[in-house]
């Protein structure tokens, strides 16, 4: 039997355990004796989990709890700093001793980089890379820090200034480049980032270049920036990189990269072939990888070579996935677009605060890169598809719309069978497959898949993918389910709206171009509209979106069983004067109009012809009056009550609000119509309860009630907020409805927005009383801007003579009535006349939306 | 679309005052009549009457296409409860036994004409 032989290992960190344990499992300690030789005094430990350790402790990040290995060959010594190397006699020194070696693996790591700049010497200034470290830090904020700078708002540096705001400190992240995150995203990226972040109490600081920490009597007090002002803090963590700790490596002699880091061929051999460097504290091929994967694999690579194996480093994937505060960010491949002719993808939203770039070549083909931010859940699929390069599928922008719209997990059926879809629990696409294809008891369904092979049973973010899976093979086999919005777009109509979002369409025809066939149809050319509605901001009747509106927006008034129209102007709140209210009794007289008070509190005249519509409005405009948007999905009306100004239970002036209300959202187009109501105390006169939005007055202010409606599935209004004060009500509603207007589907009232809301009313509570996005202030900006560029459609239709030249009844003879149209009268008022009979409605009632 | 059988007298308006995929109301020879411009500028006249809704109302419907046997059929939608019809010939896609009058058409000089309603093929 040959002689044992002693590796010396300096450095306990994640790589030098994963080494031993690489080194047990494949049986290199059969013939070898391992020492471990680790400065701190702990063993090994999860850096990459560390700033848990605040909520954890650090037993539960050791990787080694018992303090020592199963395998007696592997000894461990603590507390322990090699100091020096000699290679001649093959010795490594520190202050307890010497040891001999055979071969020697140095894992020593890196240290964070501290920039030499005055003050940095200070009591209370810290670096962010151990369990002491940290542990220091939770000490100087008990002695009383309040306000903590981190210098470096890198990867590292947002994990440290996460952690000095879970100890309470006020927290500022000062970041010398542009934006958060350089080397990981880009501009958009980062901006996303950076309000996620300050969502979260953190002050962002970029392109601010720190020349001192400031002090008083030996006090940090703050950091003086280069052209900013200065950042107060009594505590402050340098994270301004990282440094490869190589100085044990240089003074034995060994290579050493040009940017640090001990020089390494494809073995991790170094210069001297009986010493080896891994992880951080290693440059394969001069690369330096501050991540722990490349570490592991150069540790197994060792292993290997030592046992006699083959096996080298090429170059690692520097992809990164983490979350951050809760935030996801995920960055792979060609994420900044360097390859020649790449092109790039974008969606971004900015309410929901996520932003997705894809890289992908210029022929299309295939996927070079990405950077995810705020949902990452496609990164399982994205990465391999780039590692693979897989071909993309047709329309690649499904990749990265929202996995809730289905679209995130759309690349899947095109993954090849290796790739992992669970990383959790390392289970790849021909595993899912395997499971839905076996003979004996398949399974039939995305739950029974998670049951049989663990995917989506530990961090759940492979869900969508395995889901989608499920759903092409069945589909694969027959089970298909089309989810098309018609023949023209093969996609849905929240897909559809994503499509639009990402390539910035203006017209239906470049909608139509890019993503559908044939000429469209009376489903899609309203949905579009609706679409671009939302996103631009235009008169419905413009010649590009004329021909696309359903019959009410088309002439602005609601067709009605005879092909005549109604008229219903506004009447904000209920309230009218007799004045007006003759005017609208004179004008319905005059015209032959049937009069009916509204289940709105107003008048709506019914039975007018086409070419009667202008000069119906003529008047009604000339008296005051305006568009009551009765035919569109937008404000309809804020009902009122009397109130405390007539009201002997009254406590509040709730006619005066709801007018107020009332003019201030009118005319907003939205996902459906929208009601209000106000009532002046909780016997509730004006039913605000089944309403959008409902405002209960109190006797310190008013209550906020959102998502209630009446109509086919009625529903409560439930409590947002108490005893508000009025303009922090219309900040809320403002907030509420803009939120509502951004995220909800077609023709889904609020009620179902509410429900489908991952949290539900608690969401929206976040979302509009706690501002919790960060959001509250732009949502109550693009309020602002609806508010100051309304405009009255009708009163802007009369005054244009290219739309009004379609309010004739033949465009031959514009002063003959259509024969077809006859009234005859009941109750003294006109009514259609119906030559044929009563009509076949059928057995369905169209109501709402798709769900 | 022009039928030599029966020549299209009444003049209805300019090409250009339709606007694509849209349609105007005609009155010829007393009937409401609805007269529709396509994308490739192809020009269609049905009547103008509603058989599901019995309003004459067809010439407000949105325009567009659907395939029908590999077909792409220019099509109008009522606007009342939106059925279908086949701008070519006055069919209802939605329902076999339902069709509108189709007339002739004639452009001449851009000015459209219409004249009597065909006979169903
Ligand atoms: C005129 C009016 C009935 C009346 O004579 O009182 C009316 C008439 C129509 N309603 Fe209504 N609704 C009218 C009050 C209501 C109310 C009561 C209210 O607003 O307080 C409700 C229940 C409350 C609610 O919406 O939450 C109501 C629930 C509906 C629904 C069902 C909505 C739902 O979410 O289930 C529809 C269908 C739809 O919108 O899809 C509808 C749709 C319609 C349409 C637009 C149907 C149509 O497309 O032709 C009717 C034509 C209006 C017209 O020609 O001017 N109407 N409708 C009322 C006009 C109020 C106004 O001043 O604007
Ligand atoms: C806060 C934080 C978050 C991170 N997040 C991520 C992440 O999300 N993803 C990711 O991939 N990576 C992350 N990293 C990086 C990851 O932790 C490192 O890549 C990994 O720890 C490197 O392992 P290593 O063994 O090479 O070095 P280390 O873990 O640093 O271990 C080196 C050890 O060697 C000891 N040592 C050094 N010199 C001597 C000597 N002369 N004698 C004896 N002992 C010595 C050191 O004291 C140290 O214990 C993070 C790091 C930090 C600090
Ligand atoms: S809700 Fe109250 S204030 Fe309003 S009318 Fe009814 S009882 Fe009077
Ligand atoms: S990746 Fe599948 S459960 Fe976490």
């Amino acid at each position: 039997m040959p002689p044992r032989k002693r590796l010396v290992i300096v450095g306990h960190g994640m790589v030098a355990h994963r080494f031993v344990q690489s080194a047990i499992d494949r049986g290199l300690t059969q013939t070898h004796d391992i020492v471990v030789v680790g400065e701190e005094r702990r063993a090994a430990y999860d850096r990459v989990g560390l700033t848990t350790f605040f909520e954890v402790g650090a037993d539960a990040l050791s990787l080694l709890p018992t303090g020592e290995y199963d395998d007696p060959r592997v000894r461990l010594l603590l507390g322990a700093e090699v100091t020096a190397i000699d290679r001649d006699a093959r010795t490594v020194t520190f202050p307890e001793g010497e040891l001999d070696y055979d071969e020697l693996v140095l894992a020593t790591g890196s240290v964070p980089f501290v920039p030499p700049i005055p003050g940095r010497e200070l009591d209370n200034v810290f670096v962010y890379r151990t369990i002491e470290d940290l542990e220091a830090i939770r000490e100087a904020a008990r002695a009383g820090a309040r306000v903590g700078a981190v210098i470096g708002g890198g990867l590292l540096g947002l994990e440290a200034a996460n952690a000095l705001a879970q100890l309470g400190l006020e927290t500022h992240v000062v970041e010398m480049a542009p934006r958060l995150m350089a080397v990981q995203v880009d501009d958009v990226g980062g901006t996303t980032l950076t309000r996620h972040v300050e969502r979260l109490g953190l002050r962002v600081h970029t392109g601010a270049m720190t020349q001192a920490v400031l002090s008083e009597e030996g006090r940090v007090t703050g950091l003086a920036l280069q052209d900013a002002d200065d950042v107060p803090a009594d505590l402050v963590v340098f994270s301004a990189g990282i440094r490869p700790r190589d100085a044990l490596a240089r003074a034995a002699g060994l290579e050493v990269a040009e940017r640090g880091g001990v020089l390494v061929d494809e073995q991790c051999r170094t210069s001297d072939p009986h010493v080896w460097a891994i992880g951080e504290c290693a440059a394969p091929a001069g690369v330096m990888y501050g991540l722990v994967a490349p570490g592991y694999t150069m540790a197994d690579v060792v292993v290997e070579t030592i046992g006699g194996g083959e096996r080298s480093f090429t170059g690692a994937d520097m992809s990164t996935k983490l979350k951050l505060m809760g935030v996801d960010v995920a960055s792979f491949g060609d994420a900044f677009a360097t390859t020649e002719g790449a092109l790039e993808l974008v969606y971004s939203d900015a309410v929901t605060g996520v932003y997705k770039k894809l890289v992908i070549t210029d022929d299309g083909q295939r996927l070079l890169g990405g950077i995810l931010v705020g949902d990452a859940s496609a990164y399982g699929v994205l990465r391999p598809m780039v590692a693979s390069g897989a071909p993309l599928p047709e329309n690649p922008e499904e990749l990265i719309l929202p996995a809730s719209r289905g679209g995130s997990s759309a690349g899947a059926s095109s993954l090849p069978d290796e790739a992992q879809i669970c990383s959790c629990n390392d289970v790849s696409k021909g595993d899912i497959l395997s499971h839905l294809a076996r003979e004996e008891e398949p399974c039939d369904s995305a739950a029974c898949v998670t049951r049989c092979t663990a995917a989506g049973s530990t961090c759940g973010s492979c869900k969508p993918v395995v889901k989608r899976l499920v759903e092409d093979y069945f589909a694969s086999t027959g089970r298909e389910v089309d989810r098309s919005l018609c023949e023209h777009f093969a996609m849905t109509r929240q897909e559809l709206y994503d499509v639009v979002a990402v390539h910035g369409h203006t017209a239906f025809e470049q909608v139509l171009q890019a993503h559908g066939r044939g000429r469209g149809c009376d489903v899609c050319k309203p949905a579009v509209a609706s679409i671009l509605a939302s996103q631009l901001n235009h008169h419905v009747l413009d010649e590009a979106h004329r021909t696309l509106q359903d019959t009410n927006d088309a002439y602005l008034a609601n067709i009605q069983k005879n092909g005549t129209y109604s008229v219903m102007p506004r009447i904000a709140g209920g309230e009218v004067t007799p004045e007006k209210l003759i005017v609208l009794g004179e004008v319905a007289r005059d015209f032959g109009l049937y009069t009916k008070i509204t289940g709105g509190q107003r008048v709506d005249l019914l039975g007018a012809r086409l070419e009667q519509l202008p000069a119906i409005w003529r008047r009604l405009v000339d008296a005051g009056f305006e568009s009551g948007h009765a035919y569109g999905k937008s404000l309809r009306t804020v009902k009122s009550c009397v109130g405390s100004t007539w009201c002997r239970y009254g406590v509040q002036d709730s006619t005066s609000l709801a007018i107020m209300l009332e003019e201030r959202y009118r005319g907003l187009r939205s996902p459906h119509k929208i009601k209000a109501g106000v009532s002046g105390c909780a016997r509730e006169c004006a039913e605000a309860r089944g309403k959008d939005f409902g405002v209960i007055a109190t006797e310190k202010g008013w209550n906020l009630y959102v998502g209630g409606n009446g109509g086919a599935t009625p529903a409560h209004a439930q409590l947002l907020a108490q005893d508000l004060d009025t303009a922090t009500l219309v900040r809320y509603i403002d907030r509420y409805l803009m939120y509502y207007v951004r995220t909800a589907d077609r023709l889904q009232r609020t009620s179902t927005w509410v429900e489908s809301l991952d949290g539900g009313l608690d969401r929206v509570r976040e979302v509009v009383v706690d501002d919790a996005l960060g959001l509250g202030t732009e949502l109550e900006a693009a309020m602002e801007r609806h508010v100051d560029t309304y405009f009255d459609e009708w009163a802007a239709t009369l005054e244009d003579p290219d739309k009004l030249a379609r309010f004739v009844s033949f465009v031959n003879a514009p002063d003959v009535p259509d024969p077809h149209v006859s009234f005859g009268s009941t109750r003294g008022q006109a009514e259609p006349a119906m030559p044929d009979g009563p009509v076949q409605l059928g057995a369905t009632i169209p109501v709402g939306g798709p769900r | 679309m022009t039928d030599t059988t029966s020549p299209a007298t009444t003049v209805v308006c300019a090409v250009e005052r339709i606007v694509r995929e849209s349609g105007v109301a005609a009155l010829v020879e007393g009937r409401a009549v609805a007269v529709f411009r396509t994308h490739d500028d192809e020009i269609y006249a049905l009547d103008n009457y509603d058989p599901f809704s019995h309003a004459s109302v067809l010439s407000r419907g949105i325009v567009g296409t659907r395939t029908v046997e590999d077909v792409e059929v220019p099509f109008v939608a009522s606007p009342m409860y939106k059925q279908a019809f086949d701008l070519r010939t006055g069919q209802c896609l939605d329902d076999a036994d339902v069709r509108v009058a189709s007339y002739a058409v004639d452009v001449r000089d851009g000015v459209i004409h219409v004249g009597a309603p065909r006979e169903p093929r």
